[in-house]
């Protein structure tokens, strides 16, 4: 890790690339391309939406999503078989993602967090996901940049949500 | 059963009810007072309630209640509304506390509900009498575990109102493994539809396959062969009075504590059979390892809970076309070596459940769409009539069907009709 003062800014070429990244997951997401989404996580790479605001022990918490790499494969496949009426008439999906914080920066790994606001249109209704993102971005020499954690914190997450028949 | 709009009992026969059930606003104030502030509604498990001074916030019906556990450890059910002008006096959804102090004028109040202290009193001397402005208390009584309350004085008592239901919630409580249960955790949802669409959901066996259809893909093979309950004659529904029914999805798995040794444990638990063989004794992991999944039924309460195969499911109306769910995790309240237990539990509970489960969301579709569909032709019948040429008895005497059929939701209407009807 090298001294806080020049790095912890998101003109840093590492942040940049991180927030490239997430941009992208955020627009894979909108378009439910569920397949090269998957893709853009590494294979010990976590996808977590918690209920506790403030918990960091997910494995003994009960989570909305706590997905490893065979969770995040079989939800995929639940996404786009075309069976599950959920998935099948879910609700269209526009996200921002943005108020980029960087946490820590180093060559191997970035800490980002962030804001999400997501709006779902469907059926005559709008409904508004506001959530804090924490992502933990490994960057690799090869350009083969992965999300090692992503955990999702909606402002309602300990209230009623609506089912979703999307991803966060 | 068209004609008459202001008697909403003559909407439902025994076998279908009017689509007008779902959309009619009338009725369904009406069913909250002439329901949900008449009979005995759940409100908590007791584990929410560890001991004196913890409480939790939840509704009757429409309405904001507490429920404490005072300094003598008894359980309470508070209207949650002061008595001066009638602000909320607490908005935590749970925690511990002395009492309540509202934050409007600092009244304050025990636990138990008792009016305490007023500040600047000398504006109420010769006024007001604080013994009589104690919070509106409910009665409120518990069986198995299971707290419920009521507003109405006359109810009968709860274990009555139980009645056969609970030799059922005994054999719920036996996935613990020798383990009291304890809350792990919930999810919470709202769908926009009417509540008895959910009422009815849980004990609707023929949906399962078709809507569940991408969750059974996603489980090893072992559990969808359990789940494969749709042409299993020994699966069954009881009405078993009362509003009351179980459905029997995996028969075998509904006394826990009957196990002939026979059964293989499932693979999928093979590490954990592994690390609890450390330090417990085979025959109670076995006891763990078979309840992992709950008990095969689910058995639904009149009018807003129901313990559903290894958490309970508790509905909350909320406006005509509005219901709020909560899906509780249970697991066993046990020493830390249990704590692996749980956490499979809780793996196994995000998988089906919640907002962002892999069962949930589909169900939610289905109720959506019955709501939508609904307001076309609102005379048209809703019919709950699959089976009813196949009903027998059951040896206890319990109208019995098959797990498909649609003998739980005839007992929930039945049940709704008399409640309706009487007055
Ligand atoms: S409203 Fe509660 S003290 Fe005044
Ligand atoms: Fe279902």
């Amino acid at each position: 890790m090298t001294d806080a003062t020049t790095v912890l800014s998101t003109t840093d070429p590492r942040v940049v690339r991180a927030i490239e990244l997430i941009w992208r997951e955020a627009e894979l997401l909108d378009r439910k391309d569920y397949t090269a989404w998957n893709g853009l996580y590494a294979d010990d790479g976590l996808y977590i939406i918690p209920i506790d605001p403030h918990t960091e022990d997910f494995a003994n918490t009960l989570n909305m999503v706590y997905d490893d790499a065979r969770m995040r494969q079989m939800r995929v496949t639940r996404m786009i078989e075309g069976y599950a009426i959920a998935a099948v008439d879910a609700a269209r999906t526009v996200r921002t993602v943005s108020r980029f914080v960087p946490e820590s920066v180093a060559d191997d790994e970035v800490v980002l967090r962030s804001a999400q606001i997501l709006i779902a249109y469907k059926r005559g209704r709008h409904d508004i996901w506001a959530g804090d993102l924490v992502h933990r971005i490994r960057l690799s020499e090869a350009g083969e940049d992965r999300i090692a954690q992503k955990v999702v914190r909606l402002v309602d997450s300990e209230e009623a949500v609506p089912a979703a028949g999307f991803l966060l | 059963m068209t004609d008459n709009t202001t008697a909403p009992a003559g909407l439902a026969a025994g076998d279908r009810v009017a689509g007008r059930l779902y959309t009619d606003p009338d009725i369904f104030d009406q069913e909250l007072t002439r329901i949900f502030e008449r009979t005995w509604v759940w409100v908590a498990h007791e584990s929410e309630l560890p001991g004196p001074g913890t409480f939790k916030s939840t509704h009757v019906g429409k309405q904001p209640v507490i429920v404490t556990r005072d300094r003598k450890g008894e359980l309470r059910t508070l209207l949650n509304r002061c008595r001066h002008r009638g602000a909320s006096i607490c908005e935590k959804p749970s925690g511990k506390a002395n009492g309540f102090t509202c934050p409007y004028h600092a009244w304050s109040y025990g636990l138990n509900g008792q009016l305490r202290g007023i500040p600047y009193p000398d504006g109420y001397e010769g006024v007001i009498d604080k013994s009589e402005l104690s919070l509106k208390k409910l009665r409120t009584e518990s069986y198995g575990g299971l707290v419920f309350a009521t507003f109405n004085e006359d109810a009968e008592p709860l274990e009555e109102f139980l009645g056969d239901a609970r030799l059922w919630i005994d054999r719920f409580m036996k996935q613990g493994g020798g383990y009291p249960i304890k809350v792990l955790g919930k999810h919470q949802f709202k769908f926009r539809g009417n509540w008895k669409i959910q009422l009815e959901n849980t004990t609707d066996g023929y949906h399962f396959p078709i809507v569940h259809r991408s969750w059974m893909a996603s489980v090893d093979a072992e559990t969808a062969d359990m789940m494969s309950f749709m042409t299993d004659p020994a699966a069954i529904t009881h009405d078993l009075g009362n509003g009351h029914s179980v459905m029997q999805m995996v028969p075998e798995h509904s006394d826990l504590d009957a196990d002939d040794g026979t059964e293989p444990l499932q693979g999928r638990f093979d590490d954990l059979v592994a690390e609890l063989s450390k330090t417990l004794d085979e025959a109670q992991v076995r006891k763990l390892v078979r309840a992992m999944h709950g008990t095969g039924f689910n058995l639904n309460l009149f009018p807003n809970v129901s313990m559903s195969s290894a958490f309970f499911r508790v509905l909350r109306p909320v406006a005509v076309d509005e219901t709020w769910i909560e899906h509780v995790a249970i697991g066993p309240d046990g020493p830390p070596e249990v704590d692996a237990v749980n956490r499979e539990r809780l793996r196994i509970h995000e998988h089906f459940q919640g907002p962002f489960g892999f069962g949930t969301p589909d169900d939610a579709e289905g109720w959506d769409r019955v709501q939508r569909g609904a307001q076309g032709a609102p005379e048209m019948p809703i019919l709950v009539n699959r089976g009813i040429g196949r009903e027998t008895r059951s040896a206890e005497g319990w109208p019995t069907a098959h797990v498909t059929d649609e003998t739980g939701m005839r007992a929930a209407y039945g049940k709704w009709k008399e409640m309706m009807g009487d007055d």
